[in-house]
């Protein structure tokens, strides 16, 4: 762990001058047009469905002038660019709409509930790095060796396996089974404690959708971890470090991990939709109320501002995972020289 | 057993793949356990799609035994709530689950061969606008997509492929493109391109066989994560309910978890084996091309 720790000292120290002020802007920029894609995707969306909203609103068999009131009223009389320019701003600004269901602003119920979904997932990335990493140093360094084999079969399970299919063994067999976790929920109905043991309680709901969302990130992780390592310590720069007679563990982590820690930077930024897709099946098994459970609540309901805007937060997760995961590969890496 | 990076979640070929003309042996998965063992499994897959409405007992959609009863020699896999049978479930089931993975996955390989292609050959400029419109439909969050659409347009099977055909051909158009780039200046194109041969004609007939091993590759894993993606969305409540898939099979499993085992568990059965032939077949191309 020293040889980690030394690394990530030495590349904070190289950051500011890899980085330019004008990559940054650049790739700041790059933003714009992603958001904008998403926004008119979920436009082009609501002008497919099928029905008329006027119609929906005022009922059928209305009086026309009626019609072309409320046509007037929700701009929808308006040519179809000026209404896309006008949802742009809306969505902009964060206004997604009204609940169809709760009458509350749908960003209010979102807001709400990102919390929620962001303990789940950043619980499970790190329980995944804590698990992978391991793993696949221990299949990395002997290449085709039993412990190789094991960790491949493992990983390759994993990533096969549906996360319900994954969620209701492990409801199954650890909650209702054994009697290990609570079933469903983020903390103890009716007790609402406080401090310390409230933490404790949530924690203790955490567990499971945790470990069965960090499962499917293990897999990935894991299997990134192993076959980088296996070109690195492959590398004649490796080979060299040997030669000097290092101790292997300073080969390892001095030598060969940094090259393959990095790669697990993008691999993570790139999986955020992944990770988001699965937290969303894992909440709706375990009654985690995130993101997710609101997007079936919505769907069940039909309330579609609710829905489009757990959209839109998801995709700016994603677009911003992206971001990150570009800005901090150009900092970690002083071979990445930007334009 | 080789190993290679699950390229489609890195979006590139772990390394570039070498040449994959000929000369490099033919591909025989049955060399290697994990080759063996996905190549049995996406054939046993297939087969069993195909074959589904001859092998299924009964109608997947009409009640034939006692509801809820578990496994028995009647009924191998249990029935349903309303006393359907499961197997013929997920066998023809299955069928509507592969055709999805299979549309999907054609659809994302003709346009993400094209951009691909068109990209890495021409360079330049139009280089630059098919990447930046590739990244756009990149950042689009499959799942949530799907889920809205499917919400706002209404269940169908259609929808959900287009849907996923949209968002997945991304990363296959970069695989192609990348390899696309590195065989541009090699001299099988400029001998064409000396012959006058014709941008067109040097795509198709030179470039393209070159960059379809690769492109297999990501087309194999894709059908494995597309099986898991529809079954997810039918796990939420968003599968044609008009057509059984392991999707709709997963979807009504969820309200009966605690009183029927088997109804997630052979569903869920059914989808790991496919997806895992899948995975482990393109793996083991994917190794053979010369990935790490």
């Amino acid at each position: 762990m020293r040889g980690l720790r030394e690394f990530v000292a030495l590349r904070r120290r190289r950051t500011l001058r890899t980085v330019s002020a004008r990559y940054l802007a650049a790739r700041l920029l790059q933003i714009v047009p992603s958001c904008a894609a998403v926004v008119v995707v979920a436009f082009l969306l609501i002008q497919l469905a099928p029905g008329d909203p006027v119609l929906a609103l005022a009922g059928e068999h209305g009086d026309p002038a009626y019609y072309a009131f409320m046509r007037q009223r929700f701009g929808l009389d308006q040519p179809l660019p000026r209404q896309l320019a006008t949802y742009c701003i809306r969505v902009a600004s964060l206004d997604f709409g009204v609940s169809y269901v709760q009458g509350r602003p749908a960003a209010e119920m979102i807001a709400e509930r990102v919390p929620a979904t962001l303990v789940l997932t950043t619980t499970a990335l790190l329980l995944s790095l804590l698990v992978a990493i391991p793993l696949g140093i221990l299949a990395g360094r002997r290449p085709h060796g039993a412990a190789d084999f094991a960790v491949s079969a493992l990983t390759v399970a994993f990533q096969s396996t549906p996360s319900f299919l994954l969620a209701h063994l492990a409801i199954l067999g650890l909650a209702l089974g054994l009697g290990l976790f609570p079933v469903q929920g983020m903390t103890t109905a009716g007790s609402p404690g406080s401090g310390l043991k409230h933490f404790v309680d949530i924690a203790y709901h955490l567990i499971l959708p945790a470990l069965v969302l960090a499962s499917q990130e293990v897999a990935v992780l894991a299997r990134l971890t192993r076959t980088g390592l296996v070109s690195e310590l492959d590398s004649d720069h490796v080979r060299t470090a040997r030669a000097k007679g290092l101790v292997e563990r300073v080969v390892l982590w001095r030598h060969a991990m940094p090259q393959v820690l990095l790669s697990l930077v993008t691999v993570i930024g790139a999986r955020a939709g992944h990770l988001l897709a699965g937290a969303a099946v894992v909440e709706i098994v375990f009654g985690w109320p995130g993101l997710g459970r609101l997007m079936l609540t919505g769907l069940q309901t039909r309330d579609t501002p609710v829905l489009l805007g757990v959209f839109f937060v998801i995709s700016l997760a994603v677009i911003f995972a992206n971001l990150l995961t570009d800005l901090l590969y150009a900092a970690l890496d002083p071979r990445v020289r930007y334009r | 057993m080789r190993h290679s990076i699950l390229v489609s979640d890195i979006g590139e070929l772990p390394t570039s793949i070498q040449a994959p003309v000929s000369g490099q042996g033919t591909f025989d998965p049955w060399r290697t356990r994990a080759g063996a063992l996905g190549l049995f499994l996406t054939l046993g897959t297939l087969g069993l799609g195909v074959l589904a409405p001859w092998l299924a007992p009964a109608d997947a959609a009409a009640i034939s035994g006692p509801a809820l009863s578990p496994p028995s020699l009647a009924h191998p896999m249990g029935t349903d709530a309303i006393g359907r049978d499961l197997l013929s479930g997920v066998l023809l089931g299955g069928r509507t689950s592969l055709a999805v993975a299979t549309a999907v996955v054609s659809l994302a390989l003709v346009i993400g061969l094209s951009i691909g292609l068109l990209s890495g050959f021409f360079g330049g400029f139009t280089d630059h606008v098919l990447m930046r419109v590739t990244e756009l439909f990149q950042v689009l969050p499959r799942f949530f997509f799907a889920v809205v659409a499917v919400a706002v347009l209404g269940p169908g099977l259609d929808r959900i492929v287009l849907v996923l055909a949209l968002t997945s051909w991304p990363v296959l158009a970069r695989v192609v493109r990348a390899e696309t780039k590195s065989l541009r200046h090699r001299d099988f194109v400029r001998a064409a391109e000396a012959c006058g041969a014709t941008p067109a004609r040097i795509i198709v007939s030179e470039l393209l066989p070159n960059v379809l091993p690769g492109a297999l590759v990501m087309a194999s894993l894709l059908a494995g994560q597309i099986l898991l993606i529809e079954a997810s969305l039918g796990f939420i409540g968003l599968a044609d309910p008009s057509v059984v898939s392991w999707g709709t099979l997963a979807g009504q499993a969820q309200e009966l978890l605690r009183v029927a085992w088997w109804m997630p568990l052979f569903p869920g059965l059914a989808i790991s084996g496919a997806s895992l032939g899948f995975n482990l077949f393109g793996d083991a191309l994917s190794s053979h091309l010369g990935g790490r």
